[in-house]
């Protein structure tokens, strides 16, 4: 079948084509001419003789082609067989032009490469902290944040359900621009491991331990008792006081930002779905999509929305 | 119903169902319709319910308007015009009255899963399988009667309606098949035989295929009929019908690459959809021109019959669509109006303007004769529907138009750093205004189709009172 479906067809399916277009189009325009005359034209007076059958009642007169249909017939076949010369369609021929659309694609990309890439690369040598005060590359960098990054964290950046909010201070991996810059570069995949094998008391224990690292335990016993279950299994990587780890993107248990709150979810039920179920975090790699210069720049907008107004 | 309209000859109990099922449809899609329009405009409509989320009731929109209201229509008016061209009965009554049933088991088949989400995910081919499998028997069907019909005909020649009735059956059935072709997995559930790009190149020989057989050929069977019977006037060119009948039906079988314009499908096959597009406007306006033209001498019953008047503007807006469907499979001009509203303007621009309007002037033609009347209750009505139908056609497609250029232009602006200008969310903030106009052109339209049925109960009210036999015209 991919000899059949390539851009580069086998001989037989190449001239297989060929033959049935050309057949398509010859029989299409031999039908036009073949019937250009008509022996009932209208007589001096002008009347008009019918074909002489009629369908329950309906005649039939049997006018000419009009003149104007028919040279736009003509037209558009001439057209046709042109466009076939030029450009790719009659099987394996590629046309005299040499078109394809991966080839339009590719000199239409590196023809704004050339034209766009000295803008990025000005400010590729300028450290983040002093980019964010340069009003003009910050104006570049909100149209790349808004066409690349708002589709998830949304317009204002303010995040969502299951994605982080980038205007406020808490990071998961760091917020200096070395890290923003590598979350950006090469994604992020936070994996919260599920715990159900821990047993439904665990987990309602650990629940309430969870809440009062906040101050929010709505059960101070369990809340006690879940306190020995983090210990063994939830400090090696949320750390023992529940701060978290950045090194491994595990989020600070105790800043009240809760990341997988839904909408109309307790924060006690988001707090057992995670640990009943788990969760996947996932930020695509961009550095292959938008390049290192637009990278460092949506890295320094990222960085400005947290820093205090200048 | 009364016996007293039985035709002696003809078997008209199938028109008659078939012809107020059109009816019937024919609200209930374009009630659809303005749901969805409304949905566009205010999404809480979705009433955050999965059943009546848009994407469960778009194609339920789709195929009640193209199938239940289109196809009712085509099967009323090609088994109407078979037998009065034919001067003859069905071939089988009985084969006539199951093609009624099981179409209309598989339109009610299509309103229970649809909304469940039980879909084939195949763009006006949604039904799945085990349905798909009843439609291709009645389609079957249909096709022995229609043709069987023909060949016991009494005429020598068979009328130029028949060969556009007897396409559009042919290929339907070929098209159906072949495109739903799948390998079953559950009784609701089943996965395409092809995959990849054959599969997007099936499923599009298959949607353009439904466009050129289903909603241009079967309607043009409906005009070569309706118009000159309606006009009382001969058809303007045998020739011109031979040229383009054959032209159409040729050409039109390879126009559907022009729906995946710059994609995965081959350059070389995207171009042969491109110029059999372009080849095809000519063999396309044979037919406006031939319904056109035999109106002259009779335009002065323009002023008086609101029927023919949905009967010429039908060819007009038949005209104008098949002119815009070729520009836009321009690669050119696709890469502008391509996944734009543009293309659901063009659609409608055929579906209200031409399908929609050639089917009621019909039905308003049809429906009084399948009564034993001589008119409908109200030509007045028939003429406010007409004026309701044209200006929400205009108000649809203006709008849409309006909003495809403007969503075109505004994906494609870059700021002078190649930065895009807009973010999608913007542009679908821009096409809101359009949306309500949309939505006013969609209310006009459903308005139109009430008083519709108003009138036609009316008729249908008045005859069983008078309890008239039918007219013994041969």
């Amino acid at each position: 079948m991919n000899t059949l479906w390539g851009d580069a067809l086998s001989g037989f399916w190449s001239a297989w084509i060929i033959v049935i277009t050309l057949g398509t189009i010859g029989f299409a325009f031999w039908l036009l001419w073949a019937n250009r005359k008509t022996d009932k034209r209208p007589d001096a007076d002008g009347t008009v003789e019918t074909t002489g059958h009629t369908a329950d009642g309906i005649a039939e007169y049997d006018n000419p082609l009009p003149r104007w249909w028919f040279q736009l017939y003509v037209a558009t076949v001439i057209f046709s067989l042109g466009y076939l010369v030029l450009y790719p369609g009659l099987g394996n021929f590629a046309g005299v032009l040499g078109w394809s659309q991966e080839g339009q694609w590719e000199k239409e990309v590196a023809q704004a490469e050339q034209r766009f890439t000295p803008i990025f690369e000005k400010y590729q040598e300028i450290p983040v902290p002093e980019l964010i005060k340069d009003a003009e590359a910050m104006q570049i960098a909100e149209r790349i944040f808004l066409n690349n990054c708002a589709i998830c964290h949304g317009s204002n950046a303010k995040g969502g359900y299951g994605f982080p909010n980038l205007t406020d201070t808490d990071w998961l991996y760091g917020g200096e621009p070395e890290h923003i810059v590598a979350t950006i570069e090469n994604g992020r995949n936070g994996l919260m491991p599920s715990w159900q094998q821990l047993g439904a008391d665990n987990i309602e224990n650990l629940t309430q331990h969870v809440l009062s690292l906040s101050g929010q335990a709505e059960d101070a016993e369990r809340a006690d008792k879940g306190g020995a279950v983090f210990g063994s299994v939830c400090a090696a990587c949320h750390s023992p006081d529940g701060t978290g780890n950045q090194a491994l993107g595990a989020p600070n248990l105790t800043d009240e930002t809760w990341l997988y709150q839904a909408p109309g979810q307790s924060l006690a039920d988001s707090i057992r779905q995670t640990l009943r179920n788990g969760r996947n975090g996932h930020m695509p790699a961009q550095a292959a999509y938008i390049g290192e210069e637009r990278v460092h720049l949506v890295a320094a907008y990222v960085y400005s929305l947290s820093q205090p107004a200048q | 119903m009364s016996t007293a309209f039985e035709h002696p000859t003809y078997n008209y109990k199938v028109v008659r169902q078939f012809s107020i099922m059109t009816v019937v449809w024919g609200i209930v899609g374009m009630a659809l319709g303005v749901i969805l329009a409304a949905q566009l405009v205010w999404p809480e409509l979705n009433l955050g319910l999965p059943w009546t989320s848009f994407g469960r009731l778009r194609p339920l929109h789709t195929n009640a308007v193209i199938f239940a209201f289109g196809g009712s229509a085509l099967f009323a008016t090609s088994y109407y015009v078979v037998q009065r061209t034919c001067q003859v009965r069905l071939i089988s009554d009985k084969l006539a009255a199951f093609t009624f049933w099981g179409y209309q088991a598989v339109i009610l088949c299509a309103v229970a899963t649809l909304p469940l989400g039980l879909t084939e995910v195949k763009e006006y081919a949604e039904l799945e399988w085990p349905i798909d499998i009843l439609l291709a028997v009645v389609w079957v069907s249909y096709a022995i009667v229609f043709l069987g019909t023909v060949k016991i005909r009494k005429t020598s020649h068979i009328y130029v309606a028949n060969w556009f009735f007897a396409a559009f059956i042919l290929t339907v059935a070929v098209l159906h098949i072949v495109n739903s072709a799948a390998i079953p997995v559950t009784a609701t559930y089943s996965i395409s035989l092809y995959s990849g790009a054959i599969d997007a190149m099936v499923q599009w020989w298959y949607g353009h295929n439904a466009v050129g057989f289903f909603l241009t050929a079967g309607f043009l069977g409906m005009m070569y009929y309706f118009v000159p019977k309606q006009a009382e006037r001969p058809v303007y060119s045998y020739r011109l019908s031979i040229v383009h009948f054959w032209a159409l039906i040729m050409v039109y079988m390879w126009a559907g690459p022009h729906h995946l314009h710059y994609t995965a499908l081959p350059n070389w096959a995207q171009s042969l959809g491109m110029v059999m597009s372009i080849i095809l406007l000519a063999p396309s306006w044979g037919g406006m021109i031939n319904g056109m033209m035999t109106l002259s001498g009779a335009w002065h019953k323009l002023r008086t019959d609101p029927t023919l008047r949905f009967l010429v503007v039908a060819l007009s807006f038949y005209g104008m669509s098949t002119f815009e469907g070729p520009m836009m499979a321009v690669k050119t001009v696709n890469a502008l109006s391509h996944y734009t509203d543009w293309t659901i303007g063009h659609v409608h621009a055929g579906a209200l303007g031409w399908v929609a309007m050639i089917t009621i002037g019909s039905m308003y033609h049809l429906i009084p004769r399948l009564f034993g009347q001589s008119e409908m209750y109200s030509v007045k009505l028939v003429a406010v529907h007409f004026w309701l139908a044209t200006i929400g056609t205009v108000l649809y497609i203006a709008a849409m138009w309006v909003n495809g250029i403007l969503q075109g232009l505004m994906w494609r602006a870059i700021n002078a750093d190649g930065t895009l200008m807009y973010t999608f969310v913007e542009t679908v903030e821009a096409s809101g205004p359009g949306y309500i106009v949309r939505l006013i052109g969609g209310l006009f339209w459903v308005t139109g189709m009430l008083i519709m049925a108003v009138n036609v109960a009316m008729t249908v009210k008045g005859s069983a009172k008078s309890g008239a036999p039918l007219p013994q015209t041969a």
